[in-house]
């Protein structure tokens, strides 16, 4: 099938690239954009690796249509913190709480703990693992992953995401007031 | 693990959509939130010549209550009408079971429409719509008809759409008055589908028996089914222990479980009554105004 050009918006910057209406949207930011931060586990929306974020919202990126992002903003977890910056916070938790051991899934992870603190500032353990449950890690158990999040929520608050929506939880690049 | 080769078609209105799939005919499928049918592709148990994504067309996304109905377009996404304002206390069955569809992100793709087109017997809106007098307007061809929820879902993953024929709107029945409903589901894990699944609502009179019951049931055959024997012996009686019991028994006879590795048969006939009778219990008691639903500030 013919290849079609698609323009999007990728952690603030415009890219365009091509792809055929089959490519999904995970292959196209890895292959196409050299985006290789977004992980493919089991490409078929089970384990969660690929979630990056779709006009704010989480998604699976293996279950999308390059084709569908046609002009959409994505956060991909090149997104969070700068090549040569700190760490975002949320990647400090995961580091101090040790988060992550093999680190495949944790991309994933970030993208959804993205969106959950963005939507409460100051979540439960239970809520915690609600909105994680959809991403798979074999290999820390989750405790650490919960931890790391409540770590996490706690530093946004203390930097004073208490803003409108959390500013300081979007990644870097969305155009909002200082973002 | 890659979906075979399709033709991709946008369409940016309903027209558009419904001619497009009426000119493919067999070879085209809808894509609306793609949580279901992406994976089908993924392993090749479905392989469309031409594939038409309804995301880009106007007007199919409405969601909001219009008396004492909700009224859900169909690419309304699970994520919203999870989100509606006041869900868990006006109704407290679908604000359970919608945060037991997958998992956030599924959900913020996910469409109610899609669900029910997909008509997979362990999803839960179609138990919803049985369970809320659920029916869906269609849109074809040969134009737009009205379809109760009973009459679309036929067995597995299969409905009586025609190949050319799009779900564009759920609307719902939310009873009013003394009623409790919740939906329950026993899961290997959170998100996972259903191994079974029940919905229960209750409806009392200012006496306090039954003017009205609903029991909807998932994971138990090939279709969402309503246990009805079970409703007309709740229904008109007072609501004791003893009543549920005999109900949450009754339901046997509805059910047509298969064995699978996550359970026999047998199990998921003896999970259904166990679920039934908890169902029931919480239906009662919220009815009853002495437990509050999800939303609830207890």
């Amino acid at each position: 099938m013919a290849r079609r050009e698609i323009e999007l918006r990728v952690n603030g910057r415009s890219l365009r690239g091509s792809a055929e209406p089959r490519t999904t949207l995970a292959d196209f930011l890895r292959d196409e954009l050299g985006l290789t931060g977004t992980h493919l586990g089991c490409e078929h929306g089970v384990c969660g690796a690929c979630t990056i974020l779709l006009d704010g919202r989480s998604v699976r990126s293996c279950l999308l249509f390059a084709l569908q992002a046609q002009g959409s903003e994505l956060r991909t977890v090149e997104g969070l913190a700068d090549p040569d910056g700190p760490l975002h916070p949320i990647q400090e938790a995961f580091s101090e709480h040790h988060g992550l051991q093999c680190g495949f899934c944790t991309p994933g992870f970030l993208m959804s703990v993205c969106e959950l603190l963005a939507d409460d500032p100051d979540p439960g353990e239970q809520e915690i693992r609600a909105y994680l449950s959809g991403n798979l890690c074999r290999c820390t158990g989750y405790q650490n992953i919960v931890a790391a999040v409540q770590a996490a929520a706690g530093k946004l608050r203390e930097a004073g995401a208490g803003g409108p929506g959390g500013s300081r939880v979007a990644p870097r690049g969305t155009g909002g007031p200082g973002g | 693990m890659k979906p075979p080769p399709f033709e991709y078609v946008a369409p940016a209105s309903l027209e558009e959509a419904v001619a497009a799939l009426g000119e493919h005919g067999d070879e085209a499928k809808a894509l609306a939130g793609g949580q279901s049918l992406v994976p089908l592709l993924a392993f090749r148990l479905a392989a469309p010549s031409v594939l038409v994504d309804l995301n880009g067309v106007a007007g199919l996304d409405h969601l909001g209550a219009d008396g004492d109905r909700l009224v859900i377009g169909a690419l309304a996404r699970q994520r919203a009408v999870e989100r509606l304002p006041g869900l868990g206390r006006r109704c407290p069955m679908l604000a359970e079971a919608v945060a037991q569809v997958g998992h956030v992100a599924i959900r913020n793709r996910g469409t109610v429409g899609g669900s029910l087109a997909h008509a997979d017997p362990a999803a839960e809106w179609p138990a919803l719509a049985l369970a809320l007098d659920g029916e869906c307007q269609v849109v074809g061809p040969r134009g737009t008809r009205t379809v109760p929820v009973e009459d679309l879902l036929v067995s597995y993953f299969t409905t009586t759409l025609e190949p050319d024929e799009l779900i564009t709107e759920l609307r719902l029945t939310l009873p009013g008055g003394r009623v409790g409903s919740t939906f329950v589901e026993l899961a290997r894990r959170h998100g996972d589908f259903a191994i079974v699944g029940v919905g229960a609502l209750l409806g009392l009179t200012s006496d306090g028996s039954v003017a009205l019951a609903r029991l909807t049931l998932i994971g138990v055959g090939e279709r969402a089914v309503r246990a009805r024997r079970a409703e007309t012996l709740l229904e008109g009686e007072r609501p004791s222990d003893e009543l549920l019991d005999e109900a949450a028994a009754a339901v046997d006879e509805a059910i047509s479980p298969t064995s699978d590795l996550h359970g026999s048969a047998g199990y998921r006939r003896q999970v259904a009554r166990v679920l039934t009778r908890r169902a029931l219990a919480t239906a009662r008691a919220r009815a009853e105004g002495k437990e509050e639903g999800p939303d609830g500030q207890a």
